[in-house]
């Protein structure tokens, strides 16, 4: 990975960091500069978001941190346990669509990642139904992608990102396409998880809402190239529920997250 | 609502019978007039011969014609296997490397658009016979299973591939697990084709060969029945080569959708 490059004594600091972006830009080759310099740091166990307006480089920060793809300049780090075997297992992805393989039950979707690490298959199997039944869908295993909702989908593919037992979570606008009241579900599911697992979340949105509900910290980037706007950290009663949802301090925190992305849509960025 | 319900499967059930009834009944108006113009008129059997004489030929020559028909089923079959496999490889081969798909593509081209019937005969000076007829059934038949085995190597889904990285898939375990299941609807597509297609090949290089003398499958004893005027076993020859390709193209169908019927889109009822 990117931190072996580096001197020993640059890691130190990265113990209790999961992710470390310093100075990080990503120009694509057609000449679009579609995000940077960008810095961000996040702790281990952290549930942040990153907002923004489309196309302001989102989703390629989540693809350089999942090492899908690689920085123009910069350094992306991040930290992994020991024991590692191989690159990429300590990361999990979860995808705006649910991309999930339409020939094969959902069973063998969920346990795909340990079949490509060569985890044997009773051992994948187990740990497959268990993740499912951690997202509540222990009874749809043997059933097909097409037969699932839109939203118990989604479920399948969390369960994937979450079977390799990966310390960070990487979240693509995964509940983007679906109903409000799917998303609230989900949402508050996803919450349940976190607190349960202690896993480091980086969760990627449009929405301001989604944002103050679920993380600890709200990262407004700006229009294209994406830079960072304002790191706003929401501090509230855990663990949160529907009160939370519903509380004056909630909606003071839209208003603040609103207000600092309010320079990318109300004309003031150069697009 | 539910009867409703009801009514609306009924409505798709007749209208079910009535697709399979239609051609039926059209059949058989043809063949009753077919058989009345002849009786009717009083035409010889080696001009026109009937319906019902054409089926007494079958069964009086079905010693020699079945051999023929189990000679011409399988050189198809020799020739479906070669195309098959050889169509197959040869996508996998240009999925792999970009270099061979460009240094090859275009021959595989100029085997598709020149007439086979103008080949067969170099390949019978060439080639022993029997390897002749099916290197033709072959040429026929491969190019339409490796355009769409490559066309669904290509249709991978990005995000799907990404996954594939992201877990750092080996090239042997992305092929397996991921491009080889999602071409699988072209390549049944593909092979579907090519059943009939080696057909067709396979009788085009026996009556190239069977006017050079030899051979005994099926096109061959059209040909000679011609030469023989035994107009009748032209006619039962033909059926049978008919009635062999409907059963090729059915059977690949059967196979096809016995395969995607669990997540395909082909292969699922319209109200899913």
């Amino acid at each position: 990975m990117s931190s072996g490059k580096n001197p020993p004594a640059a890691d130190a600091g990265l113990t209790h960091l999961a992710v470390s972006l310093r100075g990080v830009t990503k120009t694509y080759d057609n000449g679009v500069m579609a995000l940077g310099p960008f810095d961000l740091t996040v702790r281990k166990g952290e549930f942040i978001s990153l907002l923004g307006p489309s196309g302001c480089g989102k989703s390629t920060g989540l693809r350089l941190i999942a090492e899908l793809s690689a920085p123009s300049s910069g350094i992306v780090r991040v930290a992994h346990h020991e024991g590692m075997v191989q690159p990429g297992h300590g990361i999990g992805f979860v995808f705006q669509e649910p991309t999930l393989m339409p020939w094969t039950s959902v069973r063998e979707n969920v346990r795909l990642p340990l079949r490509l690490a060569g985890v044997p298959k009773a051992e994948a199997c187990g740990r497959a139904d268990a993740a499912l039944a951690s997202v509540g869908l222990a009874d749809f295993a043997d059933a097909f992608p097409r037969e699932l909702s839109g939203g118990m989908k989604m479920r399948v593919s969390l369960a994937r990102a979450l079977v390799t037992d990966p310390d960070i979570l990487l979240m693509d606008e995964p509940f983007a396409a679906l109903d409000e009241i799917t998303r609230f579900r989900l949402n508050n599911d996803l919450l349940a998880l976190w607190r349960s697992l202690g896993k480091t979340v980086i969760f990627v949105t449009h929405s301001v809402f989604e944002s103050v509900y679920l993380s600890q910290r709200v990262v407004v980037m700006t229009a294209r190239p994406g830079r960072i706007q304002a790191d706003i950290r929401i501090e509230t009663v855990e663990p949160r529920g529907e009160a939370f949802r519903t509380s004056a301090a909630y909606s003071d925190y839209c208003r603040k997250v609103s207000a600092a992305l309010a320079p990318s849509y109300s004309g003031q960025s150069t697009l | 609502m539910s009867a409703q319900a009801t009514v609306t499967a009924k409505a798709r059930s007749a209208q079910a019978a009535l697709r399979f009834v239609l051609p039926v009944i059209v059949f058989a108006a043809g063949i009753l007039a077919w058989e009345l113009l002849v009786r009717i008129k009083g035409i010889p059997p080696y001009v026109l011969p009937a319906p019902s004489v054409i089926v007494l030929t079958l069964i009086k020559d079905w010693a020699v014609l079945s051999q023929s028909l189990a000679t011409t089923l399988l050189t198809t079959l020799e020739g479906f296997a070669a195309a098959s496999i050889g169509g197959i490889a040869l996508a996998l081969l240009f999925n792999q490397s970009k270099w061979v798909e460009y240094s090859l593509f275009p021959y595989a081209i100029v085997l598709q658009v020149t007439p086979v019937i103008a080949i067969a005969p170099l390949l019978l000076i060439y080639l022993e016979q029997q390897t002749a007829v099916v290197a033709c059934a072959f040429i026929v038949a491969f190019f339409p299973v490796l355009s769409n085995t490559t066309l669904g190597l290509n249709s991978v889904d990005r995000n799907l591939a990404g996954l594939f990285q992201l877990y750092g898939a080996s090239k042997p375990q992305t092929l397996r697990f991921l491009e080889l299941p999602a071409a699988l609807p072209y390549i049944l597509g593909g092979l579907r084709i090519a059943g009939g297609l080696s057909l067709i090949g396979a009788v085009v290089a026996e009556i190239a060969a069977g006017t050079a003398g030899a051979g005994s499958g099926l096109a061959y004893r059209i040909a000679e029945s011609g030469y023989r005027l035994n107009i009748p076993r032209m006619f039962a020859a033909l059926l049978l080569l008919s009635l062999a390709g409907i059963v090729i193209y059915g059977v690949l169908a059967v196979v096809s959708h016995l395969v995607l019927r669990r997540w395909h889109e082909s292969a699922l009822g319209k109200e899913n």
